[in-house]
């Protein structure tokens, strides 16, 4: 009712009355904008904004509900799922579900990750980074299969089925050996990677101090530069010419 | 409909081939690739948009850029990723101006596609080291107070085909994992003191709603320091391809945080190492260890115009236009050299100077058509100077992927032509 109230209203105004009204909202707008205080002087996000203490911030969220959307793993094993999957068992899941992206021994197939093989190969000039040459935690990968994996199908995995194909791609990497392990809540915690010890938090305000020097300005550099590599040797570009169909 | 619109445009590539062609033949005259005009269009003649009508109000119930504007779109490479539905497309950074993206042209970065969600579908639950775990509607958000702040949002790999060597010719594929708009949303700290956050929480892991169930978890200081749930960019919802209706927004740090589609935040007392956070999106140095939780953007620039996409057209007065940004804080200075890096002057900054947003910067100059190297350096408030990629991979090698800020050389032609090149 309200808005059609309004539209009645506008258009019974003389048409010229409109005209002056919009310039001066426009005229308005430019003053606002050159007397507004610079945007850095804002409190920041939050700062300032309270709600009253009793306001009601949505509806409580029941156990049942939050067990359903659940599914974080953590290297200490919280979050977990009750289950239990041997290699074997593992094996077939896999070569039915993954191997026609990752490869028969997580090698790839095509362009998709690899999940295993790149041992000691970090410190090359060609890194391979898989499950066991590089991943920390095994939770990661278990956490990872269940919320994402099968591409296009996830979070269809029993939990049975998402230990036994963890278990399978473990032992893809040698991180489990016995084909006839049983990979469980129980047991999943003792499970080591051999990378974990490589990874360092952000240092970049320490080891990249020098980042934080005034620079040069004039003659920074003896000499003319010299081009030492082109793009358009490699030519990988996508053609100008050519754009996505767009309606 | 009348199409003469596009009578006598020519597709400036085949130009600027033609242009390289007959630059050999004439000697000292290179062809720029300036677009022909239809002269049937030009003074004293009366164009045909100067005599008939055009098309009414009811025509574009929502409006789309003019058909001349249709090569400004997102592009993928192709031979990057295994699938379209987990890769990536690039802001045509080179063809815009300002400091804001228009919403169409944002990067798009997913994991598993586009996710669609119906507003009324929607919901955002918030629980673990929490007094009340909650569940708000979208409608239960927009009920909340809400703040506008502009901010850069830079995928960890944009320039990460460029460690090795320059790789792709536009600015739109070295540095189009970025864009900038004005979000809408509620301060995440709202909604967490909401639910009461325990003593003992130190992280939080936000989730995306997508099939990829994207998560990463970010300390919780950041969280109540100025991250968003936003619900609007630039004045309108969300595109679906930036996490409609809500995402997270981590201003300053790496895009791969700001979860889209978000449907979780759990609240615990350490990170949860998810795959993005140790399997991707960490930094490997040479000598075979990685960095982790490299959350900050450095202080980053580049030229979009001139740049391969955008070449030169004209001699004398010029413009040369780029962007700069840093998760840090506010652009303080940007630096351009045209003799690859010998000499540097100080750019013009124009528009908003923002914290955490893209900056604009200028240099206004005259062209003879003489060979350049153009550079440009970003300065931050922190004092943080933008390195060269040389410096760069001194620190990192050559195996990091992400975070590669170093300074973008483009060699200007004498025919306008415009390269990515590495340089001593």
């Amino acid at each position: 009712m309200c808005s059609r109230t309004a539209g009645l209203r506008m258009s019974k105004l003389p048409k010229g009355a409109v005209v002056p009204f919009i310039g001066g909202m426009i005229i308005m707008g430019i003053l606002v904008l050159l007397i507004a205080p610079e945007n850095k002087s804002l409190p920041p996000p939050g700062g300032e904004l309270r709600l009253p203490e009793k306001s009601q911030v949505g509806r409580a969220a029941t156990l049942q509900e939050i067990a359903g959307w659940d599914i974080d793993i953590r290297p200490d094993g919280a979050g977990l799922p009750v289950g239990s999957g041997t290699v074997r068992a593992g094996e077939t899941l896999y070569n039915e579900q993954c191997a026609s992206c990752h490869g028969e021994f997580g090698e790839s197939a095509g362009r998709w990750p690899m999940l295993a093989g790149g041992d000691g190969s970090l410190a090359t000039h060609d890194p391979v980074k898989t499950v066991g040459s590089y991943w920390p935690y095994a939770s990661t990968l278990m956490d990872y299969i269940r919320r994402s994996m099968p591409y296009g199908n996830a979070q269809s995995l029993s939990h049975d089925e998402l230990y036994a194909v963890t278990a399978y791609v473990l032992y893809l990497n040698n991180v489990i050996e016995d084909e006839e392990f049983e990979l469980n809540q129980k047991n999943f915690a003792a499970i080591k990677m051999p990378n974990a010890a490589n990874f360092i938090d952000d240092d970049r305000e320490i080891s990249e101090k020098q980042f934080w020097q005034p620079p040069c300005m004039t003659n920074c550099a003896p000499g003319e530069a010299r081009i030492t590599g082109r793009a358009s040797v490699i030519d990988v570009t996508p053609e100008a010419g050519q754009a996505p169909k767009v309606e | 409909m009348k199409d003469n619109r596009i009578t006598g445009a020519i597709p400036r590539r085949s130009l600027l081939k033609a242009g390289l062609a007959i630059g050999g033949a004439v000697i000292g005259a290179p062809a720029l690739a300036i677009e022909a005009p239809n002269p049937e269009n030009q003074a004293p003649n009366v164009p045909d948009w100067s005599r008939y009508l055009g098309d009414g109000v009811a025509e574009r119930p929502y409006g789309k850029p003019s058909a001349f504007e249709a090569q400004v779109v997102r592009r993928d490479v192709e031979w990057l990723t295994a699938s379209r539905e987990s890769s990536v497309n690039f802001t045509p950074i080179h063809a815009l101006d300002g400091i804001i993206t228009p919403n169409g042209l944002c990067f798009e970065r997913h994991h598993a596609g586009t996710a669609v969600v119906a507003p009324a579908d929607y919901q955002l639950m918030i629980h673990g080291l929490v007094d009340k775990p909650i569940i708000l509607t979208l409608d239960d958000l927009q009920r909340l107070p809400r703040i506008n702040r502009i901010y850069f949002c830079e995928c960890a790999a944009n320039s990460g085909m460029e460690w090795r060597g320059a790789q792709l010719n536009g600015a739109q594929f070295t540095h189009g994992m970025v864009h900038c708009v004005m979000y809408t949303g509620v301060p995440l700290k709202i909604i967490l003191e909401a639910a009461g956050v325990k003593n003992n929480a130190k992280w939080i892991l936000a989730e995306g709603g997508d099939a990829a169930g994207m998560n990463r978890s970010i300390p919780l200081a950041k969280a109540l320091d100025d991250c968003l749930i936003a619900f609007k960019m630039n004045g309108e919802a969300l595109r679906e391809e930036n996490g409609y209706p809500a995402r997270l927004v981590v201003p300053g740090w790496e895009a791969n945080l700001w979860i889209k589609w978000i449907r979780r935040i759990e609240v615990g007392d350490q990170p949860w190492h998810a795959r993005e956070e140790t399997s991707k999106y960490t930094d490997l140095l040479q000598g075979g260890t990685a960095r982790r939780f490299t959350f900050v953007m450095d202080a980053k620039s580049v030229i979009t115009s001139p740049s391969p996409q955008a070449p030169l057209k004209h001699h004398g007065q010029n413009v040369i236009s780029g962007i700069a940004w840093s998760g840090r804080g506010a652009i303080k200075r940007v630096d351009v050299s045209m003799d690859g890096g010998r000499n540097w002057i100080v750019a013009r900054l124009d528009g908003p100077v923002l914290p955490k947003a893209l900056t604009r910067f200028y240099v206004d100059f005259e062209w003879r058509g003489q060979d350049m190297l153009l550079l440009s350096r970003a300065i931050d408030e922190s004092g943080y100077v933008q390195p060269t990629k040389a410096e760069l991979r001194q620190h990192r090698g050559v195996n990091s992927i992400y975070h590669n800020n170093g300074i973008q050389t483009w060699h200007v032609q004498p025919d306008g032509g415009v390269e990515n090149v590495e340089i001593t």
